[in-house]
Formats: structure tokens, C-alpha cells, sequence
């Protein structure tokens, strides 16, 4: 098994509010998160594929098709964009790392998992770096 | 699916290697300018890995408030800025080589309770670094 990994990144705002909580609760919850008007990261994406290369291109998969699913699925969507209310996936959800990485495997492993002739990878893990000292891993079940 | 959260931390230490019951050749041997009596200092990275659901109500594995917190209590208040060997009871009899640390971090945070501690890393330098999971197949 080969594990390739392909890297992006992009710059988005975003808040935390739950409207199930009080204002109080908010602010003590989420802390300067919690700021009405968002604040933003350059946030950093590896997308590691596992898979055994195709003996005759050598390639897990062809590494163009991965660079157009994360422009089209990530980069289009999420890119210089306010999390909470531009990106459908992550309405009315609190969009921590957490929470974004997961939406971001939902998102790519249907497209990375079904390529068919042209790469037989499965989609291994995401990781997403909010900071340098903040990152999410996100693995399917059996990880 | 499975969530882990990474929280990096750093900490400036120093330390001796240092078996007492060898002789200096014998510890000049094993741990080389590492032995100096005088001892030296790094400047750790510590990488922790922690896991569990996803709280909907929050988005969160765990509050980082209370994992900074936390860490500072159990592991920056006693290891910042100290001589590992004089200062840390636990290393009074415990060589603090980077993988002994590691293991003496990970018997403390795995108290954490608001999530599963995973796995921890620690950079002594940029060129050495070091993971620990515990002994347990727990963590695998």
C-alpha cells in the first residue's frame, strides 16, 4: 500500500454561536470565538489517499483528478469565503476543525473513492491545520 | 469516522544524561556530550492527540480552553524553564531522555477527562522527535 498525500490551502472566516445558548453561555463557551463579526485563518488541507499503483501508469491515481476534486470540492466552496454563511454543508453548524475536517471527508470520499479507471485510492485520511499548533485528523472507522 | 485533535505546546528545559551507577567513561560512552555534568537545554515541542465524538452542541472533540489548561497545570508549570533532572520528582531516578519523557507526559495526561488521550509527540529538536501511544493496544 502506497499513501500519497496532496496538499492545499485556503483563507476563510468563520464564528462560533450556538443559538441554543444564552450570550453568556456563548462567550464562555467559544471565548473570543464567539466575536459577532468572525475572524479568519489561513487554513492548511493534506488529503492522504491509500492505494497500490496501477502497474502501468506507476500513479495510485492521476494526480490532476485529485487536484480538480479539491479545487471543485474544497477551494470553489470554502475559499476566501465566511464559513457559517456562504458554505451550505456547514449552515447552522458551529464550524471548529473539528467539524469542518468531517464535512471535508464527507465531501471527498464519494469523489476520490469512485474514480474508477483513472485511480483505485481510497481516500485515508484529512487533516486540516487551523494554526501551526491546531489540526484535526479525520480517518474512516476501521482507522 | 474518526476525529483526533492536535494541540501543540512548548516548553524550554534542560537536562543531563546520565546513568548514576556506570562510570564516566561508561556514560561518556552511551550518551556522548549528552553526559555533560553541567547538563544542557532544548526547546520541546509537545504534540497532543486527543480524541472522542463530536459534541453537535459544539463542534468540539473537546473545549481547547480546557486542554490548554489542563497542560499547563500537569505539564508547562512543572516543565517550563527547569532542570528536568532536579526539578521533575520523576526523573530524580529516571534517565529524562526524550522517550522517557514521553512516557512520564503520557502517565499524566491520560487523566484528561474531557476526551480520550490518543497519542502524544514530542520534538526535541527540528531533527529528533518522538511518539507514544501507551502500552496498551487501547490506543492503536
Amino acid at each position: 500500500m502506497v499513501y500519497l498525500t496532496r496538499k492545499v490551502e485556503f483563507s476563510a472566516s468563520h464564528l462560533y454561536h450556538n443559538p441554543a445558548f444564552s450570550p453568556e453561555e456563548n462567550r464562555r463557551i467559544f471565548g473570543k470565538c464567539n466575536n459577532p463579526h468572525g475572524h479568519g485563518h489561513n487554513y492548511i488541507l493534506e488529503v492522504t489517499v491509500a492505494g497500490e499503483p496501477d502497474p502501468r501508469t506507476g500513479m495510485v491515481l492521476d494526480l490532476k483528478e485529485l487536484k480538480d476534486i479539491l479545487q471543485r470540492e474544497v477551494l470553489d466552496r470554502m475559499d476566501h469565503r465566511f464559513l457559517n454563511y456562504e458554505v451550505p454543508e456547514l449552515a447552522g453548524k458551529i464550524p471548529t476543525t473539528e467539524t469542518i475536517a468531517m464535512t471535508i471527508w464527507q465531501l471527498l470520499e464519494p469523489r476520490i473513492n469512485n474514480l474508477g479507471h483513472r485511480g483505485q485510492g481510497r481516500l485515508h485520511r484529512v487533516r486540516l491545520y487551523e494554526t501551526p499548533d491546531l489540526f484535526v485528523d479525520c480517518t474512516g472507522k476501521g482507522a | 469516522m474518526k476525529v483526533v485533535l492536535h494541540r501543540r505546546y512548548r516548553f524550554s528545559a534542560s537536562h543531563r544524561l546520565h546513568q548514576p551507577g556506570w562510570t564516566p567513561e561508561e556514560n561518556l560512552r552511551v550518551y556522548g556530550k549528552c553526559a555533560n555534568e553541567y547538563g544542557h537545554g532544548h526547546n520541546y515541542v509537545l504534540d497532543v492527540a486527543v480524541t472522542g465524538p463530536v459534541d453537535p452542541a459544539t463542534g468540539m472533540v473537546t473545549n481547547l480552553a480546557d486542554l490548554d489548561a489542563f497542560i499547563e497545570r500537569q505539564v508547562l508549570a512543572e516543565f517550563d524553564h527547569v532542570y528536568l533532572n532536579e526539578q521533575v520528582p520523576a526523573f530524580r531516578s529516571l534517565v529524562p531522555t526524550a522517550e522517557n519523557i514521553c512516557r512520564v507526559l503520557f502517565d499524566r495526561l491520560r487523566a484528561y477527562p474531557h476526551a480520550r488521550l490518543q497519542a502524544i509527540g514530542l520534538e526535541e529538536t527540528g531533527s529528533n522527535s518522538f511518539e507514544y501511544a501507551g502500552e496498551s493496544r487501547e490506543n492503536t
